[in-house]
C-alpha cells in the first residue's frame, strides 16, 4: 500500500514524512533555546548527547526487535546484569578486564537468544517471554553483586570519559553502534529478514526466511547492545549498580516508536531511533535547565511522547 | 566505638525484658524465647540501605534467639500486603513491615491486628492502621542537620542546589522540608534550583550535570540520598569537595566512602543496622504483650571527615 502512494509525494515531502521525529526535534531544540539562554552551547550540547547515548544504544538494539513485531522489556535489566557481570568478574574474580569485557557482552547476547529460545521454540509471546527476562536478568544482578554496586575497573570506566578535553566517549560509541545498527537494518540479509519477518512473519517463512533462526539474531542482538549500554553506563559512574538502568526499557521503545516505528513490526530504522532518543534526552536537559517543578515533568515529558508520535502519524496520513 | 556499646545495652535490656514477659507467660523462660517467630517484610533489597536493615534485624534475632523470616516486597505495595498476609496465617508472633508505601500497607496491618499479631512498621510509619511502634529515623532532623553542615562548610554563604528524590515518596518530601527549614536560618545562602534526580546515581550526574550549565557559581549541593549526591560529585569532577562541598543522605558504605576521601562533604547519616536491630528488639517485645510507645526515633548523625571511622566500623 505504501508504494502505491509513494509516487504522489514530492521529494521534500517524502522526506519530511518519513522523518517526522526530525521535525519534532528541530522544533523542541529551537523553543529550548528561546527559552534558556544556556541550553545552546557546545558544552551542554555535548552533554545532552552524553546523557542520550545509553538511552540510544538500547534504542537501537530494541528497534530490532520491534522491526520484527516483537518486542524486548528486557533490555534495561540485562543492561544491569552486563554491567555487574563485567564488574564481578573484574574485581571479585581478579580476571583480566578485556576478558571481563567479552563475559559481559556474552551474557547480555545469551540473554537475548534465551528470549528468543523461548519466544520462536516455546512459542511464548515476546512480552511474555522478555518480561520473565526482565525479572530473571534483574535478580541475577542482585544475586551476583549481593545488592551492593561493585567499582568498575579503570581501564574500562574511561569509556565514560572524554577523550581530550571535549569529545566525550559515549558519545561516540553511540554513533558506532548506530552506524551498526543502520547497516544490518539497510545493508545485510538479517536485516531485510527482519522487514519481512515484520511485515507478515507468514509470508515471510513461505518465502524460505528461517524465521526462527532470524529472531535468535535479533533478539542475540538486542541483549549484546544492551550489555553495551549497560557499560557505558556503568563506566559513567565507574561503578555498576544493580539497580541501574531500571525502567530503561520504557525510554528505549519510546525512542524507537517516536522515531518512526511501527509496534505492529516492518517499519523503522536507526536514524529515526537515534533521533528519538536525542529528543528524550533534550527535553530533560531542557527541564532541567528551566528549573520545572519535579511533578510537572513527569507530565510534560509524557505529553511530548504523545506529541511526537501524534505528529508524525498524522503527517504521513496528510501527505497520503 | 559508641553505637556498639549502646546496641549491646539495648541488646541486653531488651533480652532482659523479653525473657521476664515469657516467664511471667508460660515458665519456660529460656526456652520460650528460642521459638519467637517474627516475619519481616522489606520494601526491596535492590538497595543498599535495606540490605543493611536486613542486616541488622537478622544480627538482633540471632542475638535475641528469634526466629526471623525476610522477605522482599520488591517495592511492589500489592505484593508486600500479600506477604504479610502470609506471615499471619503462618501464626508468626509479631511482623515487622518496611513499607514500600505508607498508605497501601493499612489494610495489611490491620488484618494482622485482626489476628492480634502486633506489627511494628520500620524506616516508614503506616498510615490508616495502628502499628505497635513505629521505628524510624527522623527525617525531618536530618535534612536540618544537613543544611547546618552545609552552611558551616559554605561559610555561610553562596548559592546552593537541591537534588530531590523520588517526587511524592515521604523520605523526600520529609528531608526536603527539614532542609529548607534548617537553611532558613543562613539569609546569604540561596537555594538557586531544585529538581528530581529520583534517588537514582545516574540521574544525580546527568540532573547536575544540566544544571551546572545554568547555575556555573554554586558552591553547596544537598543531595536527599548518598546515590544522587555520588552522582552530584561525578558531575563536579575535581570541584566537588574543594569549590563546591555535597552533603548527602543515608550514610551507605560508597558515600561514606566519599566522606572519607573528602569528595564527599557530609552525609546524614541514618543507621540502617540500628534501625533493622531495634526493629527486632521491638518485634520481641511486642510478641511478649509489653507495651511499647507509639514511635522509636532512630537518631540520625551527620558523618563527616573527622568522625567517618565510627560510621563505617559500624
Amino acid at each position: 500500500m505504501r508504494s502505491n502512494v509513494l509516487p504522489r509525494r514530492s521529494p521534500a515531502a517524502a522526506w519530511l514524512a518519513e522523518n517526522g521525529a526530525v521535525a519534532a526535534l528541530v522544533v523542541l531544540v529551537v523553543a529550548l533555546s528561546l527559552l534558556s539562554s544556556d541550553f545552546l552551547s557546545l558544552t551542554n550540547l555535548l552533554n545532552v548527547g552524553v546523557q542520550a547515548a545509553v538511552t540510544a544504544i538500547l534504542a537501537f538494539g530494541s528497534t530490532f526487535v520491534i522491526v520484527t513485531g516483537g518486542i524486548d522489556l528486557s533490555v534495561g535489566s540485562v543492561a544491569a546484569l552486563s554491567a555487574i557481570t563485567l564488574a564481578w568478574t573484574a574485581t571479585e574474580a581478579g580476571v583480566a578486564w578485556p576478558v571481563a569485557v567479552v563475559v559481559a557482552l556474552a551474557v547480555g547476547v545469551a540473554a537475548g537468544l534465551v528470549n528468543a529460545s523461548l519466544i520462536a521454540y516455546g512459542k511464548l509471546p515476546p512480552f511474555i517471554a522478555t518480561l520473565a527476562m526482565l525479572g530473571i536478568a534483574r535478580g541475577l544482578a542482585l544475586v551476583i553483586s549481593q545488592g551492593s554496586p561493585i567499582p568498575m575497573p579503570d581501564a574500562v570506566s574511561r569509556l565514560g570519559d572524554t577523550i581530550g578535553r571535549y569529545l566525550p566517549v559515549p558519545v561516540i560509541v553511540m554513533v558506532v553502534m548506530g552506524v551498526i545498527a543502520a547497516v544490518i537494518l539497510n545493508r545485510t540479509y538479517a536485516g531485510r529478514a527482519m522487514y519481512a519477518i515484520g511485515g507478515n512473519e507468514e509470508a515471510a517463512r513461505l518465502s524460505g526466511i528461517k524465521v526462527d533462526r532470524q529472531k535468535l539474531i535479533t533478539y542475540g542482538l538486542s541483549g549484546g547492545f544492551a550489555a553495551v549500554a549497560g557499560i557505558v553506563l556503568a563506566s559513567r559512574l565507574a561503578s555498576a549498580q544493580p539497580q541501574a538502568a531500571a525502567g530503561y526499557e520504557l525510554d528505549a521503545i519510546a525512542a524507537v516508536v517516536i522515531g518512526g516505528a511501527s509496534l505492529s513490526g516492518g517499519k523503522g530504522r536507526a536514524l529515526g531511533t537515534f533521533v528519538g532518543a536525542l529528543i528524550l534526552a533534550v527535553l530533560r536537559n531542557g527541564l532541567n535547565l528551566l528549573s520545572v517543578s519535579a511533578f510537572w515533568q513527569q507530565v510534560v515529558i509524557g505529553v511530548v511522547i504523545a506529541l511526537a508520535v501524534l505528529v508524525d502519524t498524522l503527517r504521513r496520513r496528510g501527505t497520503n | 566505638m559508641r553505637i556498639p556499646a549502646i546496641v549491646i545495652a539495648g541488646a541486653a535490656l531488651t533480652l532482659g525484658l523479653a525473657g521476664c514477659g515469657t516467664a511471667g507467660d508460660s515458665g519456660s523462660s529460656g526456652g520460650g524465647q528460642a521459638g519467637v517467630k517474627i516475619g519481616m517484610s522489606v520494601s526491596t533489597l535492590n538497595n543498599p540501605f535495606f540490605v543493611q536493615l536486613r542486616d541488622g534485624a537478622q544480627e538482633q534475632a540471632k542475638k535475641l534467639g528469634a526466629s526471623l523470616t525476610v522477605t522482599d516486597a520488591q517495592n511492589d505495595a500489592s505484593q508486600q500486603v500479600n506477604q504479610v498476609q502470609n506471615f499471619t496465617s503462618q501464626a508468626m508472633k509479631a511482623i515487622i513491615i518496611n513499607p514500600v508505601d505508607s498508605d497501601a500497607a493499612a489494610p495489611a496491618v490491620k488484618a494482622a491486628e485482626r489476628s492480634n499479631i502486633p506489627v511494628i512498621a520500620a524506616d516508614r510509619g503506616v498510615n490508616g492502621a495502628e502499628v505497635a511502634q513505629t521505628v524510624a529515623s527522623d527525617n525531618v532532623a536530618g535534612g536540618k542537620l544537613a543544611a547546618e553542615e552545609l552552611a558551616k562548610q559554605m561559610g555561610e554563604k553562596g548559592q546552593v542546589i537541591v537534588l530531590q528524590g523520588t517526587p511524592g515518596t515521604s523520605a523526600s518530601r520529609d528531608r526536603g522540608q527539614g532542609f529548607e527549614q534548617g537553611v532558613k536560618a543562613f539569609p546569604n545562602i540561596q537555594v538557586v534550583a531544585r529538581q528530581p534526580a529520583d534517588f537514582d546515581r545516574t540521574k544525580g550526574l546527568d540532573v547536575m550535570t544540566n544544571l551546572l550549565q545554568s547555575h556555573p557559581d554554586v558552591t553547596g549541593v544537598f543531595a536527599e540520598n548518598d546515590e544522587m549526591a555520588l552522582g552530584a560529585i561525578k558531575a563536579l569532577g575535581d570541584r566537588a569537595g574543594r569549590q563546591v562541598k555535597v552533603v548527602g543522605f543515608d550514610g551507605t558504605p560508597d558515600g561514606l566512602a566519599a566522606v572519607s576521601d573528602g569528595t564527599m562533604a557530609a552525609s546524614v547519616a541514618q543507621q540502617p543496622r540500628l534501625l533493622g536491630q531495634q526493629a527486632v528488639a521491638a518485634a520481641v517485645k511486642a510478641a511478649a504483650g509489653e507495651t511499647l510507645e507509639k514511635t522509636l526515633a532512630v537518631p540520625v548523625k551527620v558523618a563527616t571527615k573527622e568522625n567517618v571511622s565510627e560510621f563505617q566500623t559500624s
